[in-house]
């Protein structure tokens, strides 16, 4: 079969293809990330799948872990992995499981070698298996990272790189964000978007739940229906 | 019948190079004492002037780092088995002929491998693979083809009624035993051929009935049934390697090997592994043991070895190894649908499964976890790790409601308290609680406790307790992440 040469406009939509004059096209390969005032300062209106994303994140508990959930949680129902490699505290199973993430397509890493650590990422993102991969590598050198986004390009996985306020950035990342708290709102920064102009920072109201009055709890003895032995002597 | 016979000629010496890289200059002696004489010689050996006949002591003058191996009768037997293990996924009549033949009944195959030439090639293919040469002939009766393979005649002969007039040129000294074989040469029969046109009654009082029976089994006129080889219970594989080796990269060779020596014995027997034993022998040392469960059952000999690769990474050789020995202990049928995918496309499951092997072998079962809720209101004991794939699935309702952290502190921070507010790098604010946590008085480790969300001074959200105990302190627990 003879090929085709490409037309110019097909050319013109590569990535990798810039104008001088205007931002290149981001891959449309993305996903939602449930939070719609996020969606729209991201490329691609989502998590990007098959590139590096780099979070830096102030300090723990702001609010940097649930950005993913919404995301983690439709792939996992999917079947795909969440993978969590060298996590610095323990990613507790009851939220995971209340965000609505599928617990046995759960996997995580521990190790204490950053040279296996960074192995285990290289093979979790080029294996297609895990829909995320999210990353705390302890020690994380420059060509490791320029390994893990040329991997992370073979796979369609949203790959998240966690990397702490004052790291080096890698320039290899396709989406750098900075995730910090003002108040009660999380604010995320895209520091640097491959192929599209960076915008204003975004406030999420992401902890909003934990201040609102719990729902009242459904009783155990009326939601669970009785063994049938007890119901036929009732 | 048609029958395919294989000859390894140069076995003794090919059960010692086989496990180690074709660079290392190898010869094979009758004994390893320096008065011996060199049998075979590798490529390695040949290019540096050694020659069969040649005595050790001037051989190794010849290459300083040569490597003689003495002949290891118990091993090639050993071997011969193996290969013969290795066929039988080729044809279910496989007998084993000289000590280093071996015969094949292939009529009943050609349907399944599409002719002679694509099978005689997959036989070829594996021989070579196990890293084996090898003569190969085929004809209607075994002991025609043994003839021909040993005669270095790659013959293909698949009528009964050309038999004579192919056997006419073979020389008579590939009959089985020497002597009649002598003898005639001493008449000055030099072939077959003339040894048939002999008066059969003084050749059978010269040189015995045997003889004349060995040539009428060859040509179809005496029935030769032939012992088939049963394939063992266990396979439990061991490869010596010449020189001892203390580079992973030579271990691979002989891991290769094994791998694909397991393989074959398992699709004769339509199994599959679960785990498989590895054994590294090392001299005067004790033998190091690597015990590799695979996630899903498998005879892929490249996924195998990938296993063996990892796992050899993390390991450190303290020792030379001299030997490599694989035991597969956990076998189970692999059924024909799974084949079917293993062979053409591999699924989204086995790639998982892959993927968790290779993991494992490299970085340790203990590495690679999944996590499972446990039905406990202690937070420490209401999740758990578990092996991948076998959690349990929680009920919703246990995690409908309650506000948990993401992170949880595996030992919870003790946190001051200063003018009676509990303090983490400034004061913090409760903006919720107290959830009240009172239970595990039955087993001895009571969780009672008042849990708090707070939030610090730079509006990190926390997870905080405090024991609701006289002079009870705050802890901190986990991160609103």
């Amino acid at each position: 079969m003879q090929h085709r040469p490409p037309s110019l406009d097909e050319i013109l939509r590569r990535p990798d293809i810039w104008r001088g004059q205007s931002c290149a096209a981001v891959r449309s390969d993305s996903i939602s990330t449930g939070h719609a005032e996020l969606d729209a300062v991201l490329p691609g209106g989502g998590w990007p799948t098959g590139s590096l994303t780099e979070i830096f994140v102030e300090r723990p508990g702001i609010g940097e872990l649930h950005l993913l959930m919404p995301a983690a949680s439709r792939l996992t129902h999917q079947g795909r992995w969440l993978a969590l490699v060298a996590p610095p505290y323990v990613p507790y199973a009851p939220a995971l499981a209340s965000c609505g993430i599928d617990l046995q397509r759960v996997l995580l890493v521990r190790s204490a070698n950053s040279r296996d650590q960074s192995w285990a990422c290289e093979q979790l993102l080029d294996s297609g298996q895990c829909g995320v991969v999210l990353m705390w590598p302890e020690a994380a050198e420059q060509r490791d990272l320029r390994r893990l986004q040329h991997k992370a390009e073979n796979g369609t996985a949203v790959s998240v790189l966690y990397r702490p306020r004052r790291a080096p950035p890698c320039p290899a990342a396709a989406l750098r964000l900075h995730v910090s708290k003002r108040e009660s709102h999380t604010v995320v920064q895209v520091l640097k978007s491959r192929g599209s102009t960076v915008a204003n920072p975004v406030r999420l109201d992401l902890q909003a739940a934990l201040t609102r009055r719990p729902p009242v709890l459904a009783e155990p003895w009326t939601t669970t229906p009785l063994p049938a032995f007890l119901q036929t002597a009732c | 019948m048609l029958w395919l016979a294989i000859r390894v000629p140069r076995l003794a010496l090919e059960i010692h190079s086989r496990a180690y890289p074709e660079s290392l200059p190898l010869a094979l002696a009758e004994h390893a004492g320096a008065n011996a004489t060199v049998l075979l010689c590798n490529a390695a050996a040949h290019d540096c002037g050694v020659r069969p006949g040649m005595s050790i002591a001037s051989a190794s003058a010849l290459r300083g780092n040569l490597c003689v191996v003495g002949r290891d009768l118990p091993a090639e037997r050993c071997a011969v088995e193996r290969i013969a293990a290795s066929l039988l996924s080729f044809t279910p009549q496989v007998s084993l002929a000289g000590p280093a033949e071996l015969v094949l009944e292939i009529g009943a195959s050609l349907v399944l491998f599409r002719g002679i030439g694509r099978l005689r090639r997959a036989i070829a293919g594996n021989l070579g693979k196990l890293g084996y040469s090898f003569r190969m002939a085929c004809a209607p009766t075994p002991q025609a083809a043994l003839w021909f393979a040993r005669a270095g005649i790659t013959a293909c002969i698949t009528r009964a009624d050309e038999l004579p007039a192919s056997l006419k040129g073979v020389p008579v000294t590939v009959l089985d035993s020497p002597e009649p074989a002598a003898a005639l040469q001493r008449f000055g029969i030099k072939s077959i051929g003339d040894c048939a046109a002999l008066p059969r009654a003084g050749l059978a009082r010269r040189l015995g009935q045997h003889l004349l029976d060995e040539i009428d089994r060859a040509l179809g006129l005496l029935p030769d049934p032939r012992p088939t080889y049963a394939l063992p219970d266990h396979f439990d594989s061991r490869l010596s390697l010449p020189a001892p080796a203390t580079q992973t990269g030579i271990l691979l060779i002989a891991g290769k090997r094994l791998c694909i020596e397991l393989c074959s014995y398992l699709s004769a027997s339509s199994q599959g592994a679960q785990q498989l034993h590895w054994t590294l022998h090392h001299e005067r040392r004790n033998t190091t043991r690597l015990v590799m469960d695979l996630a899903s059952i498998s005879r892929d000999a490249d996924h195998l070895l990938v296993l063996l690769r990892e796992r050899l990474a993390s390991t450190t050789l303290e020792h030379p190894v001299i030997a490599l020995g694989l035991a597969c202990t956990r076998r189970q049928p692999l059924s024909f649908a799974t084949r079917a995918l293993l062979q053409e496309q591999v699924s989204q499951s086995a790639a998982a499964d892959r993927l968790l092997d290779r993991l494992r072998a490299r970085l340790g079962p203990a590495a690679i976890k999944g996590l499972e809720q446990q039905m406990d209101h202690r937070p420490e004991h209401a999740w758990r790790v578990c092996s991948l794939g076998t959690g349990r699935k929680t009920p919703a309702a246990m995690s409908n409601g309650v506000r948990r952290p993401l992170w949880l502190l595996e030992k919870p921070g003790m946190l001051q308290e200063r003018q009676s507010v509990p303090w983490h790098e400034g004061p913090l604010t409760l903006i919720a609680g107290p959830e009240r946590i009172e239970c595990g008085w039955w087993d001895r480790q009571p969780a009672i406790r008042d849990y708090f969300i707070a939030r610090d001074a730079r509006n990190a959200v926390l997870w905080i307790y405090r024991e609701r105990i006289p002079g009870g302190r705050w802890f901190l627990h986990g991160y609103f992440s």
